[in-house]
């Protein structure tokens, strides 16, 4: 996939070893109640954390804090090494320009065609058209999807949408990507296919991430499973072992309850980790 | 009542005025601003004013039709049919023209607004929008607001024409009253503050109607029945702000030109 020259501009500036995401001690509540409590976490480049807990603890708003869609009551939120809660809108879109984000429906614009949902961001730069049909065309190819470009989203089942959702996000290899719940509502099978192109993205491309889901079996497969490229499709680590740039943080009741390694979280001894895992 | 939740009605009704003054007021001067979407103020201008002219010439037609029938029958009691030209079209210019396109165009319109952003709204197409580095107000909002307040005004000069000639088909095929002289007294009649107060009314109306129907729709909460909700509060809040803020203006127009 052709590489967008802003964000590798942007990126070049950045010290490497820093954290891509930071929050310190953000909350946010809504109506007098709170949803997020003195939330700290950092994602750092290439990393993909797995953000588990049960519905309405939060999740997609921590998400949507992330990418400033909301801004936070108080703490601050740093992502590329800006503080976005202090930033305007119209700086937050030039900075959205290196983040992708996958929303819990897909979120595709119904009344665009495939085509067009996955070239709006390319079409809003203004990228030539030649050069956005390419893109689109190679991030179709990615999710696999090239056949269904005039197709709107409504002639497509969940997966397929999903996963247009997906080369809508990448089409501008973003250097973070945002997963809410990419794998909700679907059948495994397709749960595994979806699983499957986020492990493709942070294997191929080393993109940093955040991964939002309640489905444990899938967050164990990023955690167990490589891409392996001749053979494009994800096996087994060897020996058992675990991905090393994957790990884990757990939301409940607005706290964050764990935040480590896959190994920590399953030897954990926390009751609500052990009930929450069993 | 409890005075804690008479606070928080307060509260919430001060803040949706000031919500409504930031939308309305971004929207407006997203114009000066790039990027500037023409392309889809050219097609919101077409299915606000191209897809409204059926509706708009239907109800001026019967308008200015009924009101020669009643001015007539009327105007007969002192023996004064022959102004009927001059009732029709000063009736239709300063005051049915505008109010009755404006409320045609409100219902189909405002609707429409509120529903299709709303739909996004829940369906998160509009944090979509956001995520992908556009801001919506320029998207969605600015190309539906001066695309009503351009189109409505030219339905309105619309509408007031077919209701002058409505009230004529009617008067003289119905009442046989003389065709050049209902024409005669209608064009007459007309001075230009009356038609300047005929032509103010559907920009200010037509800023009601785009403001009120993207207010509800951005702020749908609550799934398709949130949609439901706002697509009704969008055509009775502009449809009564409409007919009350067409008293303000009437009374000041009256208070400018003397009549």
């Amino acid at each position: 996939m052709s590489t967008s020259t802003q964000p590798a501009a942007a990126a070049a500036q950045e010290d490497p070893t820093q954290p891509v995401v930071i929050f310190d001690h953000v909350s946010i509540g809504f109506e007098g109640k709170p949803v997020l409590n003195d939330i700290s976490l950092t994602v750092s480049p290439g990393d993909t954390r797995i953000l588990l807990g049960p519905a309405g603890s939060g999740k997609s708003v921590l998400l949507k804090l992330a990418n400033g869609l909301m801004r936070p009551d108080s703490g601050t939120i740093t992502v590329f090494g800006e503080e976005i809660n202090q930033m305007r809108e119209e700086e937050l879109f030039k900075l959205r320009g290196r983040i992708g984000m996958v929303f819990q429906e897909g979120a595709l614009f119904d009344s665009l065609t495939v085509r067009d949902n996955v070239a709006y961001r390319l079409m809003e730069q203004k990228v030539p058209e030649a050069e956005v049909t390419q893109r689109v065309t190679e991030a179709l190819r990615f999710v696999e999807l090239e056949q269904t470009l005039e197709k709107y989203p409504s002639q497509l089942s969940g997966g397929m949408r999903r996963r247009v959702a997906i080369a809508r996000a990448v089409v501008n290899r973003p250097d973070l990507l945002l997963y809410d719940s990419p794998t909700g509502g679907l059948d495994p099978i397709t749960s595994t296919t979806i699983i499957e192109l986020v492990m493709k993205q942070r294997d191929v491309y080393h993109t940093s991430s955040l991964l939002v889901t309640h489905r444990l079996q899938d967050a164990f497969t990023l955690a167990t499973h490589t891409f392996d490229r001749a053979a494009n499709h994800m096996v087994p680590i060897p020996d058992g072992k675990l991905d090393p740039k994957t790990d884990f943080l757990v939301l409940h009741d607005g706290h964050i309850v764990f935040d480590g390694s896959t190994h920590d979280l399953v030897h954990s001894d926390d009751p609500f980790l052990k009930e929450y895992l069993s | 009542m409890p005075i804690n939740s008479i606070e928080s009605i307060a509260k919430r009704g001060v803040t949706s005025v000031q919500d409504y003054a930031i939308l309305t007021g971004r929207a407006i001067g997203n114009i000066f601003q790039r990027p500037r979407y023409f392309a889809d103020l050219i097609v919101q201008a077409d299915s606000i004013g191209i897809g409204s002219v059926p509706i708009v010439l239907l109800t001026g037609f019967f308008t200015g039709g009924v009101l020669a029938l009643q001015s007539a029958s009327s105007l007969a009691q002192f023996g004064a049919t022959a102004i009927t030209g001059e009732l029709v079209s000063l009736s239709m210019i300063k005051e049915l023209g505008p109010v009755l396109t404006s409320l045609m165009v409100s219902g189909r319109n405002a609707s429409g607004m509120a529903s299709e952003l709303g739909s996004m709204m829940v369906t998160e197409q509009i944090d979509a929008m956001r995520a992908l580095g556009t801001d919506p107000l320029k998207k969605l909002v600015t190309p539906r607001l001066y695309a009503t307040v351009i189109m409505l005004f030219f339905l309105t000069i619309l509408s007031d024409t077919v209701g002058t000639l409505g009230g004529a088909v009617i008067s003289i095929f119905m009442l046989g009253q003389d065709g050049s002289q209902y024409f005669h007294t209608a064009y007459q009649t007309l001075r230009y503050p009356d038609i300047i107060q005929g032509l103010v009314k559907p920009v200010v109306f037509g800023f009601i109607i785009a403001s009120v129907g993207c207010y509800y729709g951005m702020n749908t909460k609550g799934g398709t029945q949130g949609v439901g909700r706002s697509t009704t509060q969008a055509v009775v809040v502009s449809s009564v702000l409409i007919i009350a803020i067409d008293l303000v203006i009437s009374q000041l127009m009256i208070g400018i030109f003397g009549f």
